[in-house]
């Protein structure tokens, strides 16, 4: 029986292709392809280390901004510049403020269409759909009329013929269960996380100048110039209004809106506690300083490992301990497919599989774009479920707090968390940790300011011609899908080596040469399907992940294969 | 069976838009377009009596960014009305439907409306070794490119990758990366360069094309001259500092704090055209060159490897107190940023004394 395939996965970020066995309609083994690749990391060989980030950044434009903090973090690790505290402000600001936008916008546009039937909201009654939001949540927008409102705006759509984005979806499908009252109130909020997430993201042109790309990252600091006293400052007592006028918004929607909804709906979904599982082991780099950035203590998310589902114990994270390989990726290593740490990666492309247009993919052999990263020889699930899994067993009393306040909202054990919905709960709640720590920085920075503490730059290193001959060094950043390392080697003040593993490497990679499978392959494992016509069920794991495979091919130099650009001398 | 509408006016009205708010957002799309208010009534009336017309959002080598982007859409209104104003029926990123049910739109889209619908594209399209660099349902980019552009009404390339290849394109261009008007010859095309483009602009294309019917006035770049036809330097807010020998030397320095002009840190104003100073980002919040960095160029022609390295500063630059269009700053002129970088220990100071303003360029009556 040939192989179920679902290729475009759709409501991703990037080019994702699942093929899956079925077996007593469950699935019984299951392939993950990336099926795009570009190598950024052959175009950035050269090029001067300063603007890395402004090309690494471009990696991804839904986790925008992301492979830009990894990528100066990488070189300031690299020539050992520390950033003033303002500078970790903003940027915790701006990396804060995209965890959140991007969770929101995963929850309602990425993967709320998996668990709503669009045309069951029709059936609706509205006055019940607002007597159960006005259960749930104080959200202003919960009158019978608003709801009847957003029921004949769906209504017109779908009476006009043309369903737009909704034509192709799966409505009508069994493992639809919600009853008709909760799908108009998530269909509601599907439209007002519309506009929430284009209204808060203002707080990245604020800091970056645009969103995507926002453009204000500097090695050594920021370029969102800070003076109390200057009207056409980056900062000053206006923008800091704003700023704070803006996160209130967002810790608003998240508490009023987005966690009272996935409460809701999580429990009549419970069969997705069980389901979805995969791995077990989690891997948190850990992030978010109140302090000295190279102190993980510091860190709002603990760094650690957690393996086998075992909460008693985390262990440390040793960087020695990452390796990618390529058995199962398009690629060639130079000496076999034995696994390397990033800062020996290669990457030579070398497609072998099916000449397109194909049907299947030589799953035997290799079949994606992705590497195979592991810790310790290890696959691992990173995420905010692993953030939140390392920050419980590290004993983080704030995140020990959310979790068991969910866990008691839904009256069920810590075991949930290991599964589709946990990975849904658990990026919910961090949102809402994240959404309730903005506001902190931008008083820390408005008291510094205050203070005339405005240093945004450290200078000291800025000139290349300060630099050593050769550099090399890594940055971190826990990413909204998880944790994210650059490493960057430095010689003749270009870039001489650049590689990226990313989130959903980790996650979405193919299985190793030993036949380990990673986390997406193996939490799809024993999943029902109702229908191989209209996979649903699949589509609710693999978007529990939130998968970004842009980001996720791989960005790693190719040994042997030079490109100098023309360089300043 | 559903009946299909065929009055837009009454469409919008029933999902809650009312005339009102559509003026208004027929009116902000005329702004963005530089076109007189007296177009106004012509194009609600053109907008409100069409059915809706299909549009098909495709993504090849991209980062999502530009999806991201038009999701973004800086009126409030503008999201939901762009929604509104088209069926779009085909968008990877957003759409509800997966594998085979999404490509079974698409087909259904290329067959059913054949010569009528748009298409937007996203991404580089990789042409090297057979098209395996982007591969979408088992189908390579170049095919599904081939097939819907050729098929469609108009092509719609957004962002720099879509433009000219973009990012992807940059040395080494590992993959054969080109953009759609060099991957499709001969189709009509529109390019919304920028990285990422700009939502206002391409709101405001779709609009003049609803309208008319047909694509705006385009630079030799197929750029709309309305978004890429002005300086950025001249459109600047630091211009006046330039102007009269301010400049940030240092960053965080005292001109920094003052907003001073970013020139010698590396900003490619002078030699980069785009609306960006006046539409601005994310509901005219602010734009690269007002949160303190200098603009890279990102709406110019092969930007990536004639713009950069992004922090030396332009060799020479053009424009002082004298218009320049999009047609004179092209590739030539960048071709020389590169050059005068290995020079660029000689360029110690450029033109510090004040300079006449430059004249406001007339407004573009061409309709």
């Amino acid at each position: 029986m040939p192989r179920l395939v679902i290729d475009p996965v759709t409501r991703i970020e990037g080019h994702l292709r699942i093929e899956a066995s079925l077996e007593g309609g469950k699935v019984s083994d299951a392939w993950s392809a990336g099926t795009m690749f570009r190598g950024i990391e052959l175009i950035l060989q050269g090029r001067d280390p300063r603007e890395a980030w402004i090309w690494a950044q471009r990696i991804c434009g839904v986790c925008t901004m992301v492979h830009a903090l990894a990528s100066v973090r990488a070189v300031e690790d690299a020539l050992q510049i520390d950033v003033p505290e303002n500078a970790r402000l903003v940027r915790n600001l701006i990396a804060g403020s995209q965890m959140v936008q991007d969770h929101v916008v995963h929850f309602y546009h990425l993967h709320a269409l998996d668990w709503v039937d669009v045309a069951s909201a029709l059936k609706a009654d509205p006055a019940k759909t607002s007597s159960i939001a006005q259960s749930i949540s104080d959200y202003e927008k919960s009158s019978t009329t608003y709801f009847r409102g957003i029921q004949q705006r769906v209504k017109g759509v779908v009476d006009s013929g043309q369903l737009s984005l909704f034509a192709s979806g799966y409505w009508g499908h069994p493992a639809y269960t919600l009853p008709p009252e909760v799908n108009l109130l998530a269909v509601a909020h599907y439209l007002e996380a519309l506009s929430f997430q284009k209204d808060f993201i203002r707080i990245h042109a604020a800091l970056g100048g645009k969103n995507p790309h926002p453009q204000t990252f500097l090695v050594g600091g920021m370029s969102t110039a800070m003076d109390p006293n200057e009207p056409f400052a980056v900062i000053n007592p206006e923008r800091i209004t704003f700023l704070r006028q803006l996160v209130k918004g967002a810790r608003k929607f998240v508490e009023q809106v987005y966690i009272p909804d996935v409460l809701a709906i999580a429990p009549l979904y419970k069969d997705w506690f069980t389901r979805g599982e995969g791995l077990g082991n989690f891997l948190s780099y850990g992030d978010y300083s109140s302090g000295d950035e190279k102190d993980p203590k510091t860190f709002m998310f603990p760094r650690g490992v957690v393996l086998g589902r075992d909460l008693t114990k985390v262990h440390p994270v040793d960087p020695a301990k990452i390796t990618e390989s390529v058995s199962h990726s398009w690629y060639d290593y130079s000496g076999g497919d034995a696994a390397k740490h990033p800062s020996q990666g290669e990457t030579n492309p070398k497609y072998t599989g099916p000449k397109p247009p194909y049907d299947q993919l030589d799953v035997a052999n290799k079949y994606s774009w992705l590497k195979t990263p592991r810790y310790d020889g290890k696959p691992m699930e990173v995420g905010p479920l692993a953030r939140m899994i390392v920050g419980y067993a590290s004993g983080s009393k704030e995140i020990q707090s959310v979790v068991n306040g969910a866990l008691k909202a839904l009256n069920a054990p810590p075991a949930v968390l290991f599964s589709t919905l946990g990975r849904i709960a658990a990026r919910a709640l961090e949102a809402q940790m994240m959404a309730n720590k903005l506001e902190s920085w931008v008083d820390q920075l408005d008291s510094n300011m205050a203070h005339g503490k405005v240093a945004m730059f450290n200078p000291v290193h800025w000139d290349p011609s300060t630099w050593p001959s050769s550099a090399s060094g890594y940055g971190w950043h826990e990413a909204p899908r998880g944790s994210l390392g650059h490493w960057v080697e430095i010689s003749g003040k270009s870039i001489k080596n650049y590689q990226a593993v990313v989130p959903t490497t980790w996650n979405a990679g193919p299985r190793d040469g030993q036949g380990q499978r990673g986390a997406y392959e193996a939490s799809l494992l024993n999943t029902p399907v109702a229908d191989p016509a209209r996979p649903l069920e699949l589509l609710r794991t693999i978007h529990s992940f939130d998968p970004c495979i842009a980001c996720a091919v791989h960005v790693i130099d190719a040994q042997g294969r030079k490109y100098t650009l023309p360089k300043a001398v | 069976m559903l009946t299909p509408e065929t009055d837009l006016g009454n469409a919008l009205a029933r999902r809650g838009i009312s005339r009102r708010q559509l003026v208004k957002f027929c009116s902000a799309a005329l702004g963005t377009l530089c076109m007189p208010e007296r177009y106004l009534a012509q194009t609600v009336a053109a907008i409100s009596k069409t059915k809706k017309p299909v549009l098909v959002w495709l993504q090849f080598q991209d980062c999502t960014g530009c999806s991201e982007s038009i999701l973004r859409s800086s009126h409030p209104e503008v999201a939901d009305v762009v929604l509104d104003l088209l069926s779009w029926e085909y968008h990877e990123v957003i759409m509800a439907g997966a594998g085979d049910a999404a490509n079974r739109t698409l087909d259904r889209v290329v067959k059913e409306d054949k010569g009528k619908y748009l298409v937007v594209v996203e991404g580089a399209i990789p042409t090297a070794d057979g098209g395996v660099y982007c591969t979408i349902g088992g189908h390579s980019a170049m095919e599904i490119a081939e097939t819907v552009c050729r098929n469609a009404a108009a092509t719609i390339a957004v962002g720099a990758c879509a433009f000219d290849g973009g990012l992807v394109r940059s040395k080494p261009n590992p993959t054969g990366a080109l953009g759609v008007q060099e991957a499709v010859p001969g189709i009509k095309v529109i390019n919304m360069a920028g990285c990422p483009h700009n939502p206002v602009n391409t709101a405001a294309v779709l609009v003049h094309y609803l309208t008319f019917n047909d694509l705006p006035a385009l630079d030799q770049y197929n750029r709309p001259l309305f978004a890429y036809g002005r300086v950025i330097h001249d459109q600047c807010e630091r211009r006046a500092h330039y102007d009269a020998g301010r400049f940030v030397t240092e960053w965080g320095d005292e001109g920094h704090r003052k907003g001073w002009c970013l020139y010698k840190m590396g900003c490619k104003g002078p030699a980069a055209t785009f609306n960006c100073p006046v539409v601005q980002w994310n509901d005219h919040t602010s734009w690269p060159v007002r949160a303190g960095h200098g603009c890279i160029a990102c709406a110019s022609p092969r930007f990536w490897d004639h713009m950069s390295p992004f922090y030396e500063r332009l060799p020479n630059v053009p424009g002082f107190g004298v218009e320049v269009t999009a047609s004179e700053i092209g590739v030539g002129l960048v071709g020389a940023v590169v050059a005068g970088v290995t020079a660029h220990g000689l360029i110690k100071m450029i033109k510090p004394a004040p300079q006449p303003p430059a004249e406001p360029a007339q407004t573009r009556e061409e309709a």
